[in-house]
Parts: structure tokens; C-alpha cells; sequence
């Protein structure tokens, strides 16, 4: 089998047992990898109704057969569970080394069941497989154990961690790798801790077989040749993702004090420019990407190293809980790193806290003493510490996530608690950007921009209509997907324009499957139907209710270049009803018995008729 | 092309001049098969640091085989000759002699230039 490592390791932490698989060349051909592999898996053996947090539930962390090419940033390998935080289907996708790494060692998935009882280690090294004691890492730092790990077994090995937030079941936590990297969302990292598997160290040397040599040298190149003499090569390498911090100000979509607005007046000291002046060490790559968006930085004020912040994190931690120093974002983001929860979870719901706070929602009595107000940087680095290892009653309670959060506090607080089906907003103020809503309220894994990240697209159709949207995202929604089963990152294609038409022929030159563009699209619809599918099997009252926003995308925005812009619940439900019937949908949201069929998905259909 | 200049303060880490080392001398995907080696200095300070042959010729001075042969300033081993001996790699200067389990013979570097092809952040620099 030409791509792939060919070998599938499961790893029950119950038994202590490991078992090495041959991977089903059906699987490959038929789910792809990645994304793919992790959506069947789930489905076919997660038992219905598990609780995420049990033995029952299984991490999955799965590359795809263009990982540890030669291919421009074939970096990505995805993680998948039930998620914890939303209690649907999860997946989270992770750079850096880590995915060339076990392909090296002929690894294309690992599959992680049951739960040990004491803490364990993954380790690694080509055919060597062995379940280590980690009693002693228990505890520690997920940066700080990925640099004892290194030290330990050497500079070759590719370890992913993770912190005292996983342990302690933070349901935001998240899986960290090359010292700020993570696969971040769903609460990944809560999963592993209830596994008791602290971390996983690999170290691989064999080679990937390729169907053709010559064809992917040739079609590598020309893309190389591509990213690199595009007009914007040269200032996406500089910033990264940190260089949409300033467009974003300036559309007025910036989240700025927990999505109330979307300008942020003290935006200027969280610009891109500055931040690399104050704080950039190294412009640092994950494997194999010419367009290397790391920013490695340095605080001086606080003596901290990270990978970061991205945009993310500085629209979360930054202007949304109104911090103006980017060293005080750097320095919450190095916080949740090295504690091991997501930096977008963790700033959507600190934000809303304190909104929360500011509005009497919350009592003094219930703030255990933190004075939790907005631009209060001290009180965030007690809140996060306190959030990882759920002490009192306000680090249990925001340990929880923002809808459980607000789901206990009530008094309307879930107006503006800003999440979709449990998981946090990323980055975006919506109000005047109808796409990216109808992105985050259908993405399959909750409130996340990287399915569909239609927001530039929104500002050329027009901020105050909805006309083609529901097309838009179902299109980006069956492209974007794909690259998280080939294993390959979205930013050649997305920010320098590398035609798709490209990633197929690699694809193929890779694997020899010889597929077009329409059988590959075909693909990715059935992966989506099939986790939409897992919903429906999850979530007892699942629908069209799980696909709605916050209330607070029905106020106007009260300021910037958006001001007045706000979507309506007719605008908000005319989307959905247009995004399900393009789907093959009911107009409840759940799909049809003849599109499960037409995608080869007719068992799931039998399942969804039994479940309902 | 004579010699490689090494930018280390540009290099970003991607390891994309690893993978076309490996593919061009053996026809394989797999940086481990490499004649460079990248340094990562992390969490500090930060930085990386390209280890390759700057073809000194000391390998060929130790090497009780007379297995590398030097043309145009390029040394060159030949795996039919080599025992595999190791005395080489233990000398090299800057440890740049590398191995793998699958080959009886060290890796070195042959100024084939192909590292230089791929390196986006222009890191590494063929001279003349």
C-alpha cells in the first residue's frame, strides 16, 4: 500500500496490552485517513451513549497519506474522540513533527481504549511499543515534561503531552507538542488524562512507500515554486496567523469584551508589527511547510518561551477579556500551554465570566476572592491555574466549559455565552459576517473557524444579505475537511493560493488511487454525514436547536466599521433551512435516509431510524 | 556549486532539505536517510542550527579503506569499498557523518545542491 505506514497500533490501557494491525486497504481507499479513519472508528466502535470520560470512550490519533511527504506542510495529524466538552463528535488536528514521525516508524493511527489506573507513557521507537511508568511525570508541565522527555530519550524523539488540565479532566484540555503546538479543541487532553497516558514519545526511521517517486518530486516542486513566488509569500512567513489581528480590527470583527463588540480601541499594541518586535525569537515551521507561520517568541517581562501567540489566542486572551499587552497574552498563552488547555476555551470563557461578574450574575461570594474583571491580568493567571487544577468553587465551575457554565448560572447568561453545541467561538464577531455564523453554528465539532473559514468571503458578498451563504460553507465545508484526511495543512491553498487541483495529483502520486477531485469531494460529504450522524446517535434531543447561535448575535453591534450590523433568528433559521436541504437534510437538521444511502452510509441510516 | 553557506538564523526547522536529500540519494521518502542533521534548540533558546559537510577532506585522511575519493572538491564514499568501520564518522570534525540501520555505509553529504532547491527561507546557500 503506497502512502500509508500500514500498520495500525491499539493500545488498551485497561489490559496493558498493545496490538499491532494491518491497516484494511478498504479503509484507505474508502475513508482516506485522518479525519476519515477517526470519524468510522468513532462510529463503528464507541458504544452508543458512552461517557466520554470512561474507559469506553477511545482517543484516536490518526495521519494521512500525504504525512511525512515531501509534499509542501504534509504536517497534520488529527486527534478524534467523543468530546467531553460537547459530548458529540471531536476532532482537533495537531502540527509540528509529530505526524512524520510515526509514519517513519510505520504507524498510520493509533487507537487508544480502556483506562489505567496508574499513570503511563507511550513509548515508541519503530517496532518497539511498550507502555512506560509515568508516575513520575504525573503532575508536571505539558511544556515542561515535553523537554524532560526530549532529554531523556534524545533529541529524535517527537513527544506529545499533556498538563495538569487534562489530568484534572478540564473538559477544554488539550494534547500539546513541540512547545506550543497543540491539537487543541474538544478537550483531547481531559481524554488522555482519563486514559492515565501522560504522554507519547515517537521516534520512527523507516520511509514512506510512494506510488510515484518521480511524480511527487515533480508536483512538490511546482507547488514549492508556487508558495514561494506568491505576492503575499513574504509577509505571511513574517506573521502567520497574527497578521489577520489587523484586518480583523479593521472589518470590525475582532472580539473585544467577550463578543460585545468588534473593535478593540487599545488594538494597536496587539498589531502584528509591534508583537514581532517585542517578542519574536524564531519564524519556526512545522514539518515540511515553506510558509513556516510559527512566531517562537520570548517575554522578557516573564522569562517564558512559547510557540505563540497565534491570532487565536490574541483575539480570545487579548482583546476579548480587553488585555492590551501582547507580553500579558503571550504569557496567559505560555499559561495554558504549559497547564494544558485550549487558549480559545479558555478565553471565551474567562471572557464570559467576567461578563458574567460585571453584569451581578455572578456574586462576590462565588468568586473566591479573584476580582475577575475585565483587563484584570492577574486575576486571569489565578483563574487559569485555578481552572487546571479545579480549585474552588469558580475553578470547577469555568473547569466545566462556558454551556454548563451558563446552563448552571442561568439568568439569561446564555444569551452571551458564546459557544455552539458546547464548544467556545473561535476568534470571529459574527454580526457582519453571516458565513463564518453559519460556519461556527455548523461546523461538526461545535463553534470552530476551520472548516469553513468564510469570513473573507463574507465581506465581498455583502455583510447585510445572506444570499449564498448556505452554498459557500457546504462548499468550503467538503473542501477544507479533506485536508485532515490527506494530513497536510490548509495555508498553502488558503493563503497563497496552491490550486486543489494540485493536492490531488500529489494525492495521487502518493497513493496510486487515481482519484478526481468529484470522488474525493464525494468522500468528504460522507465523512460529514457521518459525523453529523454521530449527533444524531450522541445527543438524545439532537437538531436544528443545536445548530443555533447566542442571542448576542441578535443585538446590533454597538461600535466600529460593523456598527448596527446583527443577524436576526428569520436570517439566522432561512441559512440553516437552506444549508439542510443542499445537505439532503431534514428540516430538523438530521440527515435523510436516501442521502445516507446515495453515500454508501446505508447501516448508519438503519441505525438512525432504530435511534429515533 | 563548491561549498554551502549556512544562514542558521534563517533556518525555520521544516526539514523539507532532509526529505529531498533522502529522496535524491535514495530514492526514498524519509529524512532519516539524510546528510544534514537540523539542531533544535528548544524551548531555549529558540533556535536551530544546520549541521552538514563542508567537505574538509578529514574523513578521507583517516579512512583505512580508501573508500571516499575526492573530484572537484567533492568527497565522495564508495559503499562497495567501505567496511563500514566507523573511524570517519568519529573523526569528522563537525559530526557530519550520519547512519542509518538499513545501510552498511555512512551518509555524506555530495554538494549535489538539491538541499538548496528546497529551502524556502534561504538557509542554506550553494557558493561557487
Amino acid at each position: 500500500m503506497f502512502g500509508y505506514g500500514g500498520k495500525i497500533l491499539r493500545v488498551n490501557l485497561t489490559q496493558k496490552k498493545i496490538e499491532k494491525q494491518g491497516l484494511d486497504p478498504d479503509m484507505a481507499k474508502e475513508w482516506i485517513g485522518g479525519r476519515g479513519f477517526i470519524a468510522k472508528i468513532l462510529y463503528e466502535e464507541i458504544p452508543a451513549g458512552t461517557d466520554p470520560l470512561s474507559p469506553e470512550n477511545k482517543l484516536v490519533m490518526a495521519t494521512g497519506p500525504l504525512s511525512g511527504t515531501f509534499w509542501p506542510s504534509a504536517a497534520k495529524v488529527v486527534f478524534g474522540t467523543k468530546s467531553p466538552l460537547t459530548g458529540g463528535y471531536g476532532d482537533s488536528n495537531l502540527g509540528g513533527l509529530l505526524m512524520a514521525e510515526l509514519k517513519y516508524a510505520g504507524y498510520d493511527m493509533i487507537i487508544l481504549e480502556g483506562a489505567s489506573e496508574e499513570p503511563l507513557y507511550l513509548f515508541i521507537d519503530d517496532d518497539q511499543v511498550e507502555l512506560r511508568d509515568a508516575r513520575a511525570y504525573w503532575g508536571q508541565g505539558a511544556l515542561e515534561l515535553e523537554k524532560e522527555l526530549k532529554k531523556e530519550l534524545g533529541e529524535s524523539f517527537q513527544v506529545a503531552t499533556i498538563g495538569p488540565a487534562g489530568e484534572n479532566l478540564v473538559k477544554y484540555a488539550n494534547i500539546n507538542h513541540e512547545f506550543g503546538r497543540q491539537a487543541g479543541r474538544c478537550g483531547m487532553g481531559a481524554v488522555m488524562g482519563s486514559k492515565r497516558l501522560k504522554a507519547i514519545a515517537v521516534h520512527g526511521t523507516g520511509g514512506i512507500p510512494l506510488y510515484d517517486t518521480a511524480e511527487l518530486i515533480r508536483v512538490s516542486k511546482a507547488a514549492l515554486k508556487h508558495i514561494t513566488s506568491h505576492p503575499y509569500f513574504k509577509r505571511f512567513r513574517q506573521y502567520g496567523t497574527t497578521d489577520i489581528t489587523d484586518w480583523c480590527q479593521g472589518m470590525g470583527v475582532l472580539p473585544t469584551k467577550n463578543f460585545a463588540y468588534g473593535v478593540y480601541e487599545k488594538q494597536a499594541s496587539l498589531a502584528p508589527e509591534p508583537m514581532r518586535e517585542k517578542i519574536l525569537v524564531r519564524d519556526k515551521a512545522c514539518f515540511a511547510c515553506p510558509l513556516n507561520c510559527g512566531n517562537y517568541t520570548h517575554s522578557r517581562k516573564y522569562g517564558t518561551f512559547i510557540d505563540g501567540p497565534e491570532y487565536e489566542t490574541i483575539g480570545m486572551l487579548g482583546s476579548n477579556c480587553l488585555v492590551e499587552d501582547i507580553e500579558d497574552v503571550q504569557y496567559l498563552n505560555y499559561l495554558c500551554d504549559d497547564l494544558g488547555m485550549d487558549t480559545i476555551a479558555a478565553g471565551g470563557i474567562i471572557a464570559f465570566t467576567m461578563e458574567c461578574v460585571e453584569k451581578g450574575v455572578l456574586n462576590k461570594s462565588q468568586l473566591d476572592g479573584i476580582d475577575l474583571s475585565f483587563g484584570n491580568v492577574a486575576a486571569m493567571k489565578t483563574i487559569l491555574k485555578k481552572i487546571a487544577y479545579r480549585e474552588g468553587n469558580l475553578g470547577s465551575l469555568m473547569a466545566e466549559g462556558t454551556r454548563a457554565m451558563a446552563q448552571k448560572l442561568g439568568q439569561k447568561s446564555e444569551r452571551y455565552a458564546m459557544q455552539v453545541k458546547g464548544l467556545e467561538f473561535s476568534a470571529y464577531e459574527c454580526r457582519g459576517a453571516p458565513a463564518m455564523l453559519l460556519s461556527f453554528m455548523t461546523s461538526d465539532i461545535g463553534a470552530q473557524h476551520t472548516r469553513s473559514w468564510a469570513i473573507v468571503q463574507d465581506m465581498e458578498m455583502g455583510r447585510d444579505n445572506i444570499e449564498g451563504r448556505a452554498r459557500l460553507v457546504k462548499e468550503l465545508q467538503t473542501l477544507r475537511p479533506l485536508m485532515e484526511m490527506f494530513g497536510v495543512c490548509r495555508f498553502p491553498w488558503l493563503e497563497v493560493k496552491l490550486d486543489f487541483g494540485e493536492y490531488v495529483k500529489a494525492f495521487n502520486a502518493v497513493t496510486g488511487f487515481g482519484y478526481d477531485k468529484e470522488k474525493l469531494f464525494q468522500i468528504s460529504e460522507k465523512v460529514w454525514n457521518l459525523t453529523r450522524a454521530f449527533w444524531v446517535r450522541e445527543v438524545d434531543d439532537f437538531g436544528r436547536k443545536y445548530d443555533l447561535p447566542p442571542e448576542r448575535v441578535y443585538d446590533p453591534l454597538p461600535s466600529g466599521p460593523a456598527k448596527g450590523m446583527h443577524l436576526t433568528e428569520e436570517k439566522v433559521n432561512r441559512m440553516l433551512d437552506e444549508y439542510y436541504e443542499l445537505r439532503g437534510w431534514d428540516s430538523n437538521g438530521i440527515p435523510k435516509e436516501e442521502k445516507l444511502r446515495e453515500l454508501g452510509l446505508a447501516e448508519v441510516a438503519e441505525d438512525l431510524k432504530k435511534n429515533r | 556549486m563548491k561549498t554551502l553557506a549556512l544562514h542558521h538564523e534563517k533556518c525555520t526547522g521544516c526539514s523539507l532539505c532532509q526529505v529531498i536529500c533522502g529522496l535524491a540519494h535514495f530514492q526514498e521518502n524519509n529524512p532519516k536517510k539524510a546528510a544534514l542533521r537540523i539542531e533544535r534548540k528548544f524551548p531555549e533558546p529558540g533556535t536551530f542550527e544546520i549541521h552538514v559537510c563542508n567537505q574538509c577532506g578529514r574523513c578521507q585522511e583517516v579512512c583505512p579503506s580508501e573508500a571516499i575519493a575526492e573530484r572537484g572538491g567533492v568527497y565522495r564514499i564508495d559503499p562497495e569499498k567501505c567496511d563500514f568501520c566507523g573511524i570517519c564518522i568519529e573523526e569528522c570534525p563537525l559530526q557530519v557523518l550520519f547512519t542509518h540501520k538499513d545501510l552498511s555505509y555512512p551518509i555524506k553529504c555530495d554538494l549535489c545542491g538539491e538541499c538548496v532547491s528546497v529551502c524556502a527561507p534561504e538557509a542554506i546557500e550553494g557558493r561557487e
